[in-house]
């Protein structure tokens, strides 16, 4: 019965060819804007560490007090201070937990003719790898005594490695950053975490991936500024030094804890110092202080670019009025065709029989919407990077899901569009058509 | 025309009826909505920088090595002689960042350092006594930075800003409205030790770093102090003789790395004409408005195709009427106005419901996304759109009706 159902719809379906065309058309244009939207949605609202994201946390110290020009009222800095980092650092209320900021530093390569290059790079405590679950193809992390030995070495990633050491296992070689040698501790395996979680301050989330992380101890003593945003309410003072003593923030605190009751009382204990500095003067404000976890802060930073959510929201909007267009197509369609129901309905054919009939043939029409509507994504997908940055646009692509929900919303919302018309067409009674025959 | 029939036939449809009504209320609600956003994308397109874009290159150096200020001053004087004794370059400059960049520094300005609130936020450039040649903006009071106002500074964050300084007549005006604002003192840094600066110059415009969003407000409000920043980073700005920007792009940081090798202009926008800086800036900007332009456009495609569709149905449907109707004495006019009419009651319904979906939308994207307020005149547009659209829509399959023969009373539906 299916297959002759089916036959029949693509029958009736080649004898209106304009209307179904205009059908398949309001589907297949309507499912790709969708589609496409929504690739570059899910490339940018997704979980980049979904097994571990409500175990990190980034924490926020309110420094600046409520009466700044400079963040949403209530809200504490997005970044640390330098003093709040360290503090939480070396307090260590956390089974792992690491300071972080980006560097802008190069590497030079040994032969003389080539030129410097800059390499996306970190200041990180040895617990990152750990934390983030970082892969390494070679090596491993560096070690806590080598952060508080301040020692001069490096984690490269498997790119780095390719270009400077042509994919050999380099730990334990030397790398040239900025004029000093570091020793190659380990070489990560392709890692890169979309958005880029950890400084979504700096990178907004989307970035090429990091090359070379560094510890943070020995950044420090290079001096190496931050790459990122610096905030300042007050100034500063001229010197590195003053520099660290200032309520200037530049630094992102991660910490990773493992349970809901960690989490508790690490929060206690964030008040707790914020609390104590205000007993100690330094804070005029009672405690604000904030830990969220990857999830939290990604939606904190306002990570998903607006024009994605703006373009989601009108694409869906778009295939909303497709779907209105289908019913009336479909109604007017499946009505024209009264007399026939009427004689099948004489012959025998139950209500069922015409309802299966009509919404496998609406189902027909949601499959051949679907496939065109597959090809115009593909084509649509090259045209993300003229909306969004190269680093966002290489994230949408077509991949088999994609592929079956375009399909599968095709099919379910030209079904969805028939439900009115075919009860329309179930209700008609056959004595009345054939009577005025 | 009696409207009363076209309405009580309506009833007959109302399955038809209710569907288009609701396909021309969302179409309404999402064009005027999108060529909303149009709009706004393309008067911040459209905005101003205040520099002559021709024949300006703009290359993004970053030092290798060391950050002392100390080593890194006289490499940055040597890399603007250099530049400047180029045979294809007019002038010369550095700054911290420059128009359309994207990040750059910004500050709170202020005529009382006693008070800790700022007035507004501009954004600051640090440049030398070449930056107005080099970028072609004019000074409309005032004077240029003398060569020995220029000091050198590791960044803005530890900068102790120079004693003077030149504002956009923008900054000028919303600082002092009366138009005093040349000679007088303002505090361009936070905290109340912030030492304070004159102003010495107004030029006519000039644009900050930023083109988002965020600065739309601010996007003229800026003041350039005359410090050379001596960190990793700075930005060369050239002015090259017309007709010499394509070889400069090449020679110019050819010649850089000829003076000194341990630097790096970053790969992507390292090295950038300004109308790639400009394009570069825009992209999202523009292409938002051109998918807004794209979806507009299909939806009144669609919209129209599918209010062909159900009139031609309708007309089908309506033959033998029509054919009574004919034989009753009613012209060819008659009947191809009350299709006419028929779709103009029903769009008129449609665009009512579109104006409260539009304004619904609109509130809702405006909470969320930041989208501006849709103008009355966009939703008036749009609503003559829609009403032309129905007609257009109609034409065909009324002007079928209307040659509907009256034999076809005679003859069974």
């Amino acid at each position: 019965m299916f297959t002759y159902y089916f036959k029949l719809g693509l029958r009736s379906l080649s004898r209106h060819r304009i209307l179904t065309a205009l059908m398949v058309l309001t589907i297949g244009f309507g499912v790709a804007s969708s589609m496409v939207t929504y690739a570059v949605y899910r490339a940018t609202a997704r979980n980049p560490i979904p097994w571990k994201s409500s175990q990190l946390f980034v924490a926020q110290v309110d420094n600046w007090g409520p009466n700044n020009n400079e963040t949403p009222p209530g809200e504490p800095a997005e970044q640390l201070s330098y003093i709040d980092a360290m503090a939480l650092q070396h307090a260590h209320w956390a089974p792992r937990q690491t300071v972080l900021y980006p560097l802008g530093i190069s590497v030079i390569p040994d032969e003389a003719n080539r030129q410097p290059e800059g390499v996306n790079s970190y200041a990180v405590y040895a617990d990152a790898f750990a934390m983030f679950d970082i892969p390494f193809l070679y090596g491993g992390p560096w070690t806590a005594n080598d952060d508080n030995g301040r020692a001069a070495v490096a984690v490269i990633n498997r790119d780095l490695n390719d270009r400077i050491f042509h994919g050999q296992n380099s730990v334990g070689r030397e790398v040239n950053l900025e004029g000093h040698l570091y020793r190659v501790v380990g070489v990560m395996d392709t890692w890169d975490p979309q958005p880029m979680f950890l400084d979504v301050v700096n990178t907004r989330g989307f970035t090429e991936p990091v090359e070379v992380f560094i510890p943070f101890t020995h950044a420090l003593d290079q001096r190496f500024v931050t790459a990122g945003n610096t905030n300042c309410v007050s100034d500063p003072g001229v010197g590195w030094d003053n520099w660290l003593r200032s309520e200037c923030i530049w630094l992102t605190f991660w910490a990773e804890l493992p349970t809901p009751a960690a989490t508790a009382t690490y929060r206690d204990r964030l008040r707790g110092y914020a609390a104590e500095q205000q007993r100690a003067g330094r804070f005029r404000w009672p405690p604000n202080v904030r830990l969220h976890d990857v999830a939290d802060w990604l939606d904190y930073q306002k990570v998903v670019p607006q024009g994605a959510k703006v373009s989601l929201v009108v694409s869906v909007s778009f295939f909303g009025v497709c779907l209105v267009n289908t019913i009336g197509l479909l109604l007017a369609k499946f009505m024209r065709r009264a007399q026939e129901i009427g004689v099948r309905r004489a012959l025998g054919a139950s209500r069922r029989e015409i309802y299966a009939q009509f919404l496998i043939e609406a189902a027909t029409v949601g499959l051949t919407g679907g496939v065109l509507g597959l090809l115009l994504t593909a084509i649509g997908m090259h045209g993300i990077d003229l909306v969004f940055s190269p680093q966002i646009a290489r994230l949408a692509y077509l991949d088999p899901a994609l592929v079956c929900l375009t399909l599968a919303v095709s099919v379910v919302a030209a079904l969805l569009a028939s439900l009115y018309p075919t009860w329309r067409a179930a209700q008609v009674q056959p004595a009345w058509q054939l009577k005025s025959n | 025309m009696d409207i009363q029939p076209i309405i009580s036939a309506l009833r007959r449809h109302k399955a038809g009826t209710i569907l288009i009504v609701l396909q021309i209320a969302l179409t309404l609600a999402i064009v005027c909505n999108a060529l909303s956003i149009i709009r706004t994308n393309m008067e911040r397109m459209a905005s101003p920088t205040g520099i002559v874009e021709e024949n300006l290159l703009t290359v993004m150096n970053t030092w290798v090595g060391s950050t002392d200020g100390k080593v890194l001053a006289p490499l940055i004087r040597t890399d603007l002689e250099t530049l400047r004794s180029l045979p294809g370059v007019e002038d010369a400059t550095v700054m911290n960042s420059f128009p359309l960049r994207g990040g750059g520094w910004s500050t709170g300005v202020r005529l009382d350092n006693s008070k800790e609130h700022w007035l507004f936020e501009a954004g600051m450039y640090a440049s030398d006594d070449h930056a107005l040649a080099t970028l072609g903006v004019h000074l409309v009071a005032g004077r240029n930075f003398r060569p020995e106002e220029i000091v050198d500074g590791s960044d803005f964050n530890t900068l102790v800003i120079p004693p003077v300084a030149i504002v956009t007549k923008a900054m000028a005006d919303r600082l002092f409205p009366d138009g005093s604002a040349l000679g007088k003192t303002v505090y361009l840094n936070t905290g109340k030790d912030a030492p304070p600066t004159i102003i010495i110059g107004i030029i006519d415009r000039l644009h900050v770093p930023w083109s988002a969003a965020f600065a739309d407000t601010w996007a003229e409000d800026v003041a350039i102090v005359p410090a050379r920043l001596t960190n990793r980073y700075g930005d060369y700005l050239i002015r090259t003789r017309p007709g010499m920007l394509d070889r400069m792009v090449r020679e110019a940081p050819a010649a850089l790395v000829k003076a000194h090798r341990e630097r790096v202009f970053p790969p992507h926008g390292g090295v950038r004409t300004f109308d790639q800086v400009r394009e570069d800036a825009y992209r999202t900007d523009r292409g938002m408005a051109v998918v807004m332009g794209v979806v507009s456009l299909a939806l009144l495609l669609i919209t129209g195709a599918g209010i062909v569709g159900l009139t031609s149905f309708w007309v089908g449907q309506r033959r033998a009427q029509i054919g009574v109707r004919r034989a009753l004495g009613a012209r060819r006019r008659d009947i191809l106005l009350y299709f006419l009419t028929e779709n103009f009651l029903i769009t008129l319904a449609g665009v009512a419901i579109g104006i409260v979906l539009c304004g619904v939308l609109n509130v809702w994207m405006a909470v969320n996304f930041e989208v501006s307020h849709v103008p009355l005149a966009y939703m008036g547009a749009g609503i003559l759109l829609l009403l032309t659209l129905g007609q257009a829509a109609t034409l065909n399959p009324a002007m079928r009706a209307s040659r509907v023969s009256p034999v076809e009373a005679t003859r069974p539906a």
